[in-house]
């Protein structure tokens, strides 16, 4: 006989405590502010949907998800496979193994306004190392001025800030592959494609899957290394949503619009994640069968 | 298949061996003939599957020579050589099917597809495992697994040699023998050249014509399931095949005749050669007979494992092991026997033949 002791809930009354003050409280004053217009001395009015209607009409907010979308991508389409590349090319054994994982991991312990901060001086053209090396080359950057420029420059940046995290995730799945599949691969011949293909890449599937995912949600979310080195601009040409967002409800002080802007944005990534993980895990269950 | 020669064999993981002990394979010169099944018998850490990954090639030993069928292949590659290898846990491609798998070694050899799928074909009939071509070999069961490892040799008609690296430590025990049985077969039916490495005494002694015993390094006896019972020519072979192992006292020889503290042991011939070093007398304990005569023992305990009894004895304060059948009567006063055939002499642990016998040096 099992005994149900009902008073066993509440233990996890602790937990309920905190996540409802860490999480579920704030945001449901967002709620609160998005279906609301608000005056001082907390006068509110009912708003209804108009906050959000407002924004999915506006051609800022989808300005600002375009770009934000297009920098996902171009950062996923560098780091997978950059990360993939050095991760097989990283030493098994040997006194090269701390080596690269301790320079692979600075940059990730790097806080990111620093990162931000690096390269904004880096960069500019008067006294940093980079911009003032390419203009004596003869060639004309300038991150403050071209659009082009600031977008080569916060890419490039958080290329530098994370590749590493791909890095070190596919090399933990590499080491994980038991030495008697690289020489059963030896003993049937196989090319170094094949070894990769068949052996190194399914095993890195998984934690591939979490890379993949990692870094989507990132960059979909950055605010502050891009805040940093061009503050949004040129005009608003890296203004992303999360940069737009601030300015909305911290600039403008229009917190209906930031709120109702916030929730649609939040809705978005825990969509998107959804999908991501669908599809990689159904990938996976196929080959079971 | 192909004959293999070891000649000279010796292998050190570091990079400057100065001593003996720095080999983890000290010499080992010897010839697999071709068609051969061969077991390298021996426990963890005495140089097996060394040598088995110099064979594959998968390792370049540090001096001597390896040549197949009289030709140097030292410095080939593993593919060069042609040799099949399955491995202690089983190596499939996940994200294949099991055809797939099979087909995976020709195809890299760039063998012409209609062939490929003859050969896949031929050797999914063989493994057992044709319903299943066409399923992704990732949820099969481990001795499936172990199959296509198999079957990824088998498919190459023309390899010199499969060899094994205890091949069957994850397969349930039931599914051993049905492995090791159609093993057997398949060696009958087409004469490879297989090396099965195991510390599996039973695995080895049922596959193999030839045993291989290594210990520390070196071979220490080459021979027949018989030979190695009745003939262990080191005191290893002794305690390590046969359960329980050989009992080694040790004794002082005189003639015909040996000493062990105040008994004396008749042998069945004096040695053969002058004996230098500890000697020793070896007998196992199927040989050992338990009633009113002969040496005074005391016993201390007898275990019973069904169809025999094993009595723990002590001889002139050495303990002395001996095998009786189940019904066997074991009298208050007991003493031990041993009978002369099965006694063999040993000095610094290598045995010593016995005058008149067979292959005995003078």
């Amino acid at each position: 006989m099992k005994t149900w002791n009902n008073r066993a809930w509440f233990m996890v009354l602790p937990v309920l405590l905190l996540v409802a003050f860490s999480a579920i409280i704030p945001l449901m004053t967002v709620v609160n502010y998005s279906v609301q217009d608000t005056f001082g001395n907390n006068v509110f009015f009912w708003a209804g949907t108009e906050w959000f209607e407002d924004v999915l009409t506006s051609q800022r907010f989808w300005d600002s998800m375009f770009r934000n979308l297009a920098f996902s991508a171009i950062i996923l389409a560098i780091e997978i496979p950059l990360g993939v590349f050095i991760a097989l090319n990283m030493p098994r054994s040997g006194w090269g193994v701390p080596v690269c994982l301790v320079l692979m991991a600075l940059p990730l312990l790097i806080p990111w306004n620093v990162v931000g901060t690096i390269w904004q001086v880096f960069g500019r053209v008067d006294i940093g190392l980079l911009g003032y090396t390419m203009r004596q080359l003869g060639v004309d950057y300038n991150y403050v001025n071209d659009p082009f420029d600031a977008w080569v420059t916060i890419v490039v940046m958080d290329v530098w800030h994370w590749t590493s995290l791909v890095v070190l995730l596919c090399y933990a799945g590499l080491v994980s592959i038991p030495d008697a599949y690289y020489q059963a691969a030896k003993i049937d011949g196989a090319s170094r494609w094949a070894v990769f293909r068949y052996i190194q890449l399914p095993k890195m599937n998984r934690v591939l899957l979490i890379a993949v995912l990692l870094r989507f949600m990132d960059s979909f979310m950055i605010y502050t290394e891009p805040f940093v080195v061009t503050g949004g601009g040129p005009g608003n040409t890296t203004t992303f949503l999360s940069i737009d967002l601030v300015k909305l409800a911290i600039g403008e002080f229009n917190l209906g619009e930031a709120a109702a802007m916030s929730l649609v944005y939040f809705l978005i990534i825990l969509l998107l994640s959804w999908v991501f993980y669908t599809v990689m895990t159904n990938v996976g269950a196929e080959k079971e069968r | 298949m192909a004959r293999i020669d070891l000649e000279h064999i010796r292998h050190a993981y570091g990079a400057n061996p100065k001593s003996d002990a720095d080999y983890a394979l000290k010499e080992v010169h010897h010839t697999f003939a071709d068609g051969g099944a061969y077991a390298l018998l021996g426990p963890s850490g005495c140089g097996k599957t060394t040598l088995l990954n110099i064979i594959s090639g998968l390792l370049t030993p540090s001096h001597g020579r390896l040549l197949f069928d009289g030709e140097d292949v030292t410095e080939l590659s593993t593919r060069e050589r042609n040799i099949a290898q399955v491995f202690q846990f089983p190596v499939i491609y996940d994200t294949m099917t099991v055809y797939d798998n099979l087909a995976f070694p020709l195809r890299n050899r760039g063998v012409p597809e209609a062939e490929v799928d003859r050969r896949v074909r031929e050797t999914l009939v063989l493994i057992d495992l044709a319903d299943w071509a066409k399923r992704k070999a990732r949820g099969l069961t481990a001795d499936q697994k172990q199959k296509i490892s198999l079957g990824r040799g088998l498919v190459r008609h023309d390899v010199n040699a499969i060899l094994f690296d205890e091949p069957l430590t994850v397969i349930d025990p039931h599914m051993k023998w049905v492995l090791r049985s159609q093993l057997k077969l398949l060696h009958k039916r087409f004469g490879h050249t297989m090396v099965y490495v195991t510390h599996d005494q039973t695995e080895a002694l049922t596959f193999a014509d030839t045993v291989v015993v290594m210990y520390e390094g070196e071979i220490v006896q080459i021979g027949t399931p018989d030979e190695l019972f009745s003939r262990p020519s080191h005191t290893f072979v002794g305690y390590f095949i046969g359960s329980p192992g050989m009992n080694v006292l040790p004794v002082a020889v005189d003639g015909a005749s040996a000493k062990l503290g105040e008994t004396t042991i008749r042998l069945p011939a004096a040695p053969a050669a002058s004996l230098s070093g500890k000697v020793e007398l070896g007998i196992r304990p199927e040989f050992v007979a338990v009633g009113r005569e002969g040496m005074k023992a005391s016993i201390r305990k007898v275990e019973d494992i069904g169809r025999l009894k094993i009595v723990r004895a002590t001889v002139e304060g050495h303990d002395v092991a001996a095998i009786v059948p189940e019904d066997g009567e074991i009298p208050a006063d007991p003493r031990l026997a041993f009978r002369p055939e099965g006694i063999n002499l040993y000095a610094s642990s290598r045995r010593v033949a016995f005058a008149g016998e067979k292959g005995a040096r003078p």
